[in-house]
């Protein structure tokens, strides 16, 4: 039976969070032309912490969005559940993306389904020069091909098993657990 | 896993007949999914894939422009495809009845039918006897649930929230499928409703399902955050509920001189189409209280929303 | 030597001689012979042991829809939906297509009653040719074929005058008037009762009104005529009201309420079946005490069902567009047994409304066990726990608004003139 332990607490997703930027600006060869937009909820926090940081290190403003991924899921009509209810705020991206290097964010890299729907959803709102893929966590398991440029850290866990990110902004700390899974068969993102 | 630790509240209902059944909670999550989905009529392609493959069936056995326009517009946003069925060019105009037509159209494989009939209960009758999902767009005098939706989503964008609220309902009550479904919708979310006309077109009972009457003007319009005034139909005149169009627009008629003494901020709407003159002058529809437009403008993200939540909730 | 049958060991109850004992009944060549504390020799012996033995009970409010409406019912069909009802006797209504107006018509529906040979069935003749309230039936001439009472039922008699001289001309042949108490102009397009219920569901309301303001007038017009007036199934406690006072100002009136009126309320409408759109309507729950208390203080005489079938698809429609009417003769006496008996009323005074008090209204020597009296007995089941279901009924249409409901008691054997014409399995 599984149960509730740490994996990673405030100091390492400080650090997590600055590797990711550095790799970025690094990767890109500067910070010009960049946009973040996150992934409701959690992806949207680790987004502005991101350009955050690169806004302090590079001094250039990298404009966040933020998207809900609802419209473009897959599973309308099977879920036996019911829809799922997209969050109030939507997505808002009040920016051009095209031509643009769009650094997607995610907190748990999983099925690759939420991604495959946000992909979707950034090329019916422009054309991006490029799409960039960064987690906090991968805890694999993918279904689709889709592999991410950056990452915290790669974990294995059991399928029994949640991670679970939680973020200042709407937790009462920074820090990374395992969960038991509370449905069974329902999948990570 | 963008959304983990989602809303616990799950949308069960696989049809939409009216907002009487609806839990104050089930009225937010319509209401909710309209506010996200609105994002989408602002994008350069006002569409999305949500519902890529599932058939819509528009089905106006009373005719009616705007909501069939709304509807239609709502599910091709997001990429239903979508089929018109009026009466003129219908079976149901050969003596096929309703339930036999509809369920021919749905052994062609459709998902969802939107029916408007000025028959009360026409999409219960729909709803008991097929399996896909109904959607009530107006039965006779019953409800009309997506423009009550409507006009709640437009009261609480305006004012921030709908509860405390008193929202007043002015015109032909007993007629009025809009009437009720605001009723029901408004004092679910808290709000005070009171309605006002003629005593002859304020049915019976009305007081049971939480509303205050007025019969004068000039003592409802003080009390208003918010007043809906309705179509007079005029026929109704002819049999014998009101004396003359000239008397009604006199004693019922809103216009810029009563509303002086109305609440700062208060809010017009109108379900429409509007007798201009009449129930409204022009001077209040076009005026700094009007928000008619934005009315119709939110009855396609409202829209967009319950055909989303019908279709998802058939798993 | 005729046939003999001895009903043994039940409780017979025999309202018009003010019988409620154990006894045992011999019947002989389709007639009463005895009650007796004895036990005579009989050629067969039926064991009513924890079963109530009963004068034929009388269903005088029925449409049978023939000739015309076949598809709904037909005499056959609707004879056997009365004797597994426990009815013997029933009364036709006159709506049918074309309407029983005439000599030949009515002896038409008695010919078929022959045919179909299961219960006993008198004709009521229209008021006025063709139902239209305009000009008077022949109605001596369907006295004389065998008609025992008048109605235009379905459509009120709009019209005073006339109502007065249908009033005044079947008191002469000694003929009730049964009259379906309505104004039209206050019922309008009205579907359904006009309350809290119908403006919530926005359907056009019949107001309580529609049914008061006609039996006001109609009992002013008995009293003025001297003739018989019988309210059909009443439904308002204002239409209580005004017959509880006709009848302490002598007014020549008696009424009849119907189960589905006692049992059910104008909720059951929320869910636009038209299984429970009938006319008069469903009322409220004020109402519905209202009228039990009228069956309690005798202001209401007779329980009668107004067994009106529609074919399925005819019901299967947008409410609006469904024709009023249920069926009845086969949920009658378990609904009224488990909503009234202890409550309401007691055995015997269930037993009359649906024997004596019937008898008296056609004016028919009906609804008696007292001995030369024909054979006419119902066996009841009082504590038999069942469920009602329109698959197992014998009437052709299934448009009951007890489909489904659990009921107590019902009668297990119909016997009509010494042979059993009906026997539950």
């Amino acid at each position: 039976m599984a149960e509730t332990r740490q994996l990673f607490d405030a100091t390492w997703i400080g650090r997590a969070i600055n590797r990711i930027a550095h790799q970025i600006v690094e990767q890109n060869e500067g910070a010009e032309g960049l946009v973040a937009v996150g992934l409701h909820t959690h992806g949207v926090f680790l987004a502005r912490r991101i350009a955050a940081t690169i806004e302090d290190e590079e001094g250039v403003e990298v404009p966040v969005g933020t998207m809900d991924i609802t419209l473009y899921r897959d599973d309308v009509g099977i879920r036996s559940r019911g829809p799922h209810l997209p969050r109030r705020e939507g997505t808002d991206i009040p920016f051009d993306i095209s031509d643009r290097t769009v650094i997607l964010v995610d907190d748990v890299l999983h099925t690759g389904r939420s991604i495959r729907a946000a992909l979707d959803q950034l090329m019916d709102l422009g054309r991006p020069r490029k799409i960039q893929l960064a987690g906090l966590i991968d805890r694999g398991g993918r279904e689709l091909p889709i592999r991410p440029d950056y990452v915290g850290r790669k974990v294995t866990i059991g399928d029994d098993e949640n991670v679970r990110v939680m973020l200042t902004e709407s937790d009462e700390a920074d820090v990374v657990t395992v969960v038991p899974r509370e449905q069974p068969g329902k999948p990570q993102g | 896993m963008a959304q983990l630790g989602e809303p616990a509240l799950e949308w069960t209902r696989k049809h939409l007949l009216g907002l009487e059944d609806l839990s104050a909670e089930e009225l937010d999550i319509i209401l909710d999914t309209a506010e996200s989905f609105r994002e989408v009529s602002t994008r350069k392609r006002k569409k999305v894939p949500t519902l890529t493959g599932k058939v819509v069936v528009l089905m106006f056995v009373e005719p009616s422009t705007r909501t069939v326009t709304s509807f239609s517009l709502a599910a091709g946003r997001l990429s239903a495809d979508t089929v018109s069925f009026s009466k003129g060019g219908s079976s149901i105009s050969k003596g096929e009845t309703l339930v036999d037509t509809a369920r021919n159209i749905q052994a062609m494989g459709c998902d969802v039918i939107v029916l408007r009939h000025s028959a009360p209960g026409a999409p219960h009758l729909l709803a008991r006897n097929l399996e896909c999902s109904v959607v009530n767009a107006g039965d006779g005098a019953h409800e009309h649930p997506t423009q009550g939706l409507l006009d709640m989503f437009t009261i609480r964008e305006r004012k921030g929230h709908i509860e405390g609220l008193t929202v007043g309902i002015c015109g032909d009550i007993k007629y009025s499928r809009v009437a009720r479904s605001n009723i029901w919708g408004l004092t679910k979310l808290g709000a005070r409703v009171v309605v006002c006309g003629p005593a002859t077109l304020i049915p019976d009972g009305i007081e049971e399902m939480g509303v205050e009457v007025f019969h004068d003007l000039d003592e409802f319009i003080p009390q208003c955050d918010v007043i809906n005034i309705l179509r007079i139909q005029l026929e109704r005149q002819k049999s014998g509920l009101f004396p003359s169009i000239r008397e009604y627009a006199r004693v019922f008629g809103i216009n810029s001189e009563r509303l002086e003494r109305a609440k700062d901020g208060l809010l017009i709407m109108h379900p429409g189409p509007m007798n201009r003159g009449i129930e409204i002058t022009p001077a209040v529809a076009d005026g700094p209280h009007s928000v008619v437009l934005d009315q119709v403008t939110n009855g396609l993200a409202v829209r967009m929303a319950v055909l989303y939540l019908v279709c998802g909730a058939k798993g | 030597m005729a046939k003999t049958t001895l009903i043994e060991n039940g409780r017979v109850i025999c309202p018009g001689q003010g019988i409620d004992k154990r006894l045992n009944l011999l019947l002989a060549g389709g007639t009463v012979a005895e009650l007796t504390e004895g036990r005579p020799e009989a050629d067969e012996t039926i064991d009513a042991t924890g079963l109530i033995v009963a004068p034929g009970l009388i269903d005088m409010h029925v449409h049978l829809r023939e000739p015309g409406m076949e598809g709904a019912e037909t005499i056959a069909t609707g004879s056997a939906a009365a004797v597994a009802g426990g009815f013997t006797t029933i009364a036709c209504m006159p709506n049918t297509e074309p309407a029983v107006d005439n000599e030949a018509g009515t002896e038409f529906i008695l010919l078929q009653a022959e045919r179909a040979a299961l219960a006993r069935i008198y004709p009521v003749g229209a008021v006025t040719k063709g139902r239209l309230g305009r000009e008077l039936a022949e109605i001596g001439q369907v006295s004389r074929a065998g008609a025992v009472a008048f109605s235009d039922d379905g459509s009120p008699i709009h019209n005073a005058e006339i109502m007065r001289r249908g009033l005044e001309y079947a008191r002469m042949f000694d003929r009730v008037v049964i009259e379906h108490c309505e104004d039209p102009d206050l019922s309008g397009e009205g579907v359904m009762n006009e309350g809290t219920m119908s403006t919530i569901l926005g359907l056009p309301g019949i107001p309580s009104a529609s049914e008061e303001v006609a039996i006001a007038r109609n009992i002013i017009l008995a009293r003025l005529t001297g003739a018989r007036l019988h309210v059909a199934h009443v439904s308002t406690a204002g239409g209580v009201e005004l017959i509880r006072r006709g009848k302490a100002a002598g007014a020549h009136v008696t009424a009849e309420v119907t189960p589905h009126h006692l049992a059910l309320t104008d909720e059951c409408v929320r869910t636009y079946d038209p299984v429970f759109k009938m006319n008069p309507p469903l009322r409220t729950a004020d109402d519905v005490a209202a009228l039990r208390d009228g069956l309690r203080d005798g202001t209401i005489d007779v329980i009668a069902s107004d067994h009106a079938p529609h074919p399925p698809e005819s019901k299967q429609v947008e409410f609006s567009q469904a024709p009023f009417g249920v069926i009845g003769l086969e949920s009658l006496l378990p609904v009224a047994i488990t909503e009234l008996i202890d409550e309401v009323l007691d055995w015997p005074g269930l037993i009359a409304t649906l024997t004596v008090a019937p008898a008296a209204v056609l004016g028919i020597d009906r609804g008696t066990l007292r001995p030369g009296a024909d054979a006419d007995v119902t066996l009841i089941r009082p504590d038999q726990r069942w469920t009602l279901d329109v698959e197992r009924f014998r009437s052709r249409s299934r448009n009951c608004p007890f489909h489904g409901r659990e009921v107590t008691g019902r009668a297990v054997r119909t016997i009509v003139g010494g042979n059993t014409r009906f026997r539950a399995d």
